[in-house]
């Protein structure tokens, strides 16, 4: 029961983004999954980002709001990784049958959920990437470090406040017709 | 005038998907959603594109994030990961090969293998191809530390002499601004890197932070944060607070190889590439490596850093003038904790000739590595 709890507030401080919980879910998993990776003919770099991966699942479903775990923290994250981890090997042709040392809950939802977000993910990272600087810094300033306009137009040299708002937006446009174009396209190619 | 009323909407769109317009401003904001189709339409994507980037940005950082709880956890040892990093890995190799190395130090009295550098097509400018950064990308690095049995006989310091391997991606160079740490390099040096290591020109290695990154200006200011570092009575160069003028002589200092590197040219246009006047061009051999160095001049005063390069003309080379050194300061100065940061224009070096100069410099000119 009390462990229940526990669990509870550590996926409530994952939400927040809490450092302490990341570290003690992070600690209290990482081993069982190098040792899944490693076992099944993978390198502890894979492993980390295995591991990463399915942090970051856990982290996107935490932060949903709608998320009720239904086992252990550990289950899920192990579930997840090995769902991934055979994903991996198939993909380079490797193939293993995974002997499960931990139980294993169905993840298969969660890891589709998953992979849409991953694709929004790299469009938005390669739009960004395609504008270039100085759009890159500012949108990055604005958007992602939430600054406002007054620290961006003094840290980047802009006479005033309205001169950066003009050239934020003259960027804005163009990240959003970049992005969208993908987006779109994306979406009716499935 | 079109153009401005697109972007009052845009602002007026987004701060109603924030939340940030008060109540009266709301309704009527609402009310004109409800007649107008073309802003509901704007509404509905915009929020949807703040939700893409919103969530993109919060994966970013919590990516970020599990890269140095990783870090640290295998540092702490409370995960097994044998990718340790920086100082863990050292005292870790350090704590294995203790024996080994001493007994190679006794019998081969080893001499430096140097750097070994695989150095790849550099890093492209980000604005254009004409111009490269002169940032030394490096894929494996090992060094095995010089006269090691020398250090070893006299107890120097212990954690950073010794075999070490390390993943490097980037090599540039750095120089002190004051007497506690404080250094300036360019922001493309640093820009992409997670642990970022300066090492002196005896071999040294110290970990440092970045405090502050301008990329327009190309200008980083990163502080040693090493116990190790011990603070400097004073330093012998100051920054130039004014502009140079063309036709003076100038010469750099930097590490496009292990060891440090002087040249020696002249201050040959005012601005910089197409005429940025962020810059100096200079004509002087510079090297991936060179990148975040100083360019003194004949006072020893800083005049600029070290940045980037013409690709296809040879001694064509741009840096940051060093006024901007100062600009930069000013905005760290505004976050409280470094309010008191002064760094001086004065130059203590008048009178020396450049060997003297340059004896005086060298031990405030760092390798700038990064993971």
């Amino acid at each position: 029961m009390k462990q229940e709890g526990n669990e509870k507030a550590l996926l409530l401080g994952l939400a927040r983004n809490d450092r302490k919980a990341v570290e003690s879910i992070y600690k209290d998993n990482y081993n069982m999954v190098q040792s899944l990776v490693i076992n099944n003919n993978g390198s502890t770099d894979d492993a980390k980002d295995i591991f990463q991966e399915a942090m970051i699942v856990l982290y996107e479903k935490a932060r949903s709001g709608t998320f009720e775990l239904n086992c252990q923290i550990k289950t899920y994250v192990y579930s997840v990784c090995r769902r991934l981890w055979l994903k991996r090997l198939h993909q380079t042709n490797r193939y293993l049958e995974v002997g499960d040392m931990e139980t294993v809950v169905p993840v298969d939802e969660d890891l589709e959920d998953h992979a849409k977000k991953n694709t929004e993910f790299e469009m938005m990272d390669n739009a960004i990437g395609i504008l270039g600087e100085p759009c890159k810094s500012l949108l990055e300033a604005f958007y992602l470090e939430k600054k406002n306009m007054q620290e961006i137009a003094f840290s980047f040299g802009y006479t005033n406040a309205e001169n950066a708002k003009n050239q934020k937006y003259k960027c804005l446009m163009r990240l959003k017709k970049i992005f969208f174009t993908h987006y779109k396209n994306g979406n009716s190619d499935e | 005038m079109n153009d401005k009323n697109d972007i009052m909407m845009l602002d007026a769109v987004e701060r109603y998907i924030r939340g940030e317009m008060n109540p009266d401003e709301r309704l009527h904001f609402e009310n004109l959603r409800k007649t107008n189709g073309e802003i509901d339409q704007l509404v509905v994507e915009h929020t949807l594109f703040l939700q893409q980037i919103n969530q993109f940005g919060e994966r970013k950082n919590f990516k970020s994030e599990l890269h140095d709880v990783h870090t640290e956890l295998a540092q702490q040892g409370k995960i097994h990961s044998d990718k340790l990093t920086g100082k863990a890995k050292v005292v870790y190799l350090w704590k294995r090969y203790r024996r080994v190395t001493a007994i190679a130090a006794s019998i081969a009295g080893v001499t430096a293998i140097g750097i070994t550098t695989l150095v790849n097509s550099l890093a492209p400018h980000p604005k254009d191809p004409k111009v490269q950064e002169l940032v030394h990308e490096v894929t494996v690095m090992k060094q095995v530390q010089k006269n090691l049995d020398q250090k070893i006989n006299t107890k120097a310091d212990k954690d950073n002499q010794q075999v070490f391997t390390m993943p490097v991606r980037f090599n540039g160079t750095g120089f002190l601004i004051n007497t506690s740490g404080l250094m300036i390099t360019n922001a493309h040096v640093v820009k992409n890197s997670k642990n970022i290591y300066v090492q002196n020109n005896k071999g040294d290695q110290f970990r440092a932070i970045v405090l502050r990154l301008d990329p327009t200006k190309d200008v980083a200011i990163i502080k040693i944060d090493d116990d190790r570092f011990k603070s400097f009575s004073s330093l012998p160069y100051g920054i130039r607070k004014t502009s140079s003028d063309i036709a003076e002589s100038v010469f750099t200092l930097g590490y496009p190889r292990s060891q440090i590197v002087y040249g020696e040219g002249y201050l040959s246009a005012p601005t910089g590439f197409e005429g940025d006047t962020l810059s100096y061009q200079i004509s002087v051999d510079a090297y991936p490596g060179n990148s975040g160095g100083p360019v003194f001049n004949k006072n020893g005063e800083v005049i600029g850093i070290l940045s980037t390069k013409e690709t296809h003309t040879e001694r064509s080379v741009f840096a940051v003038q060093s006024k901007y050194i100062y600009r930069v300061i000013d905005e760290l100065r505004k976050n409280k904790l470094w309010e008191n940061v002064r760094i001086s224009s004065k130059s203590t070096m008048n009178d020396l000739d450049k060997v003297q100069q340059v004896k005086k410099i060298q031990d405030c000119v760092f390798m700038v590595k990064g993971d």
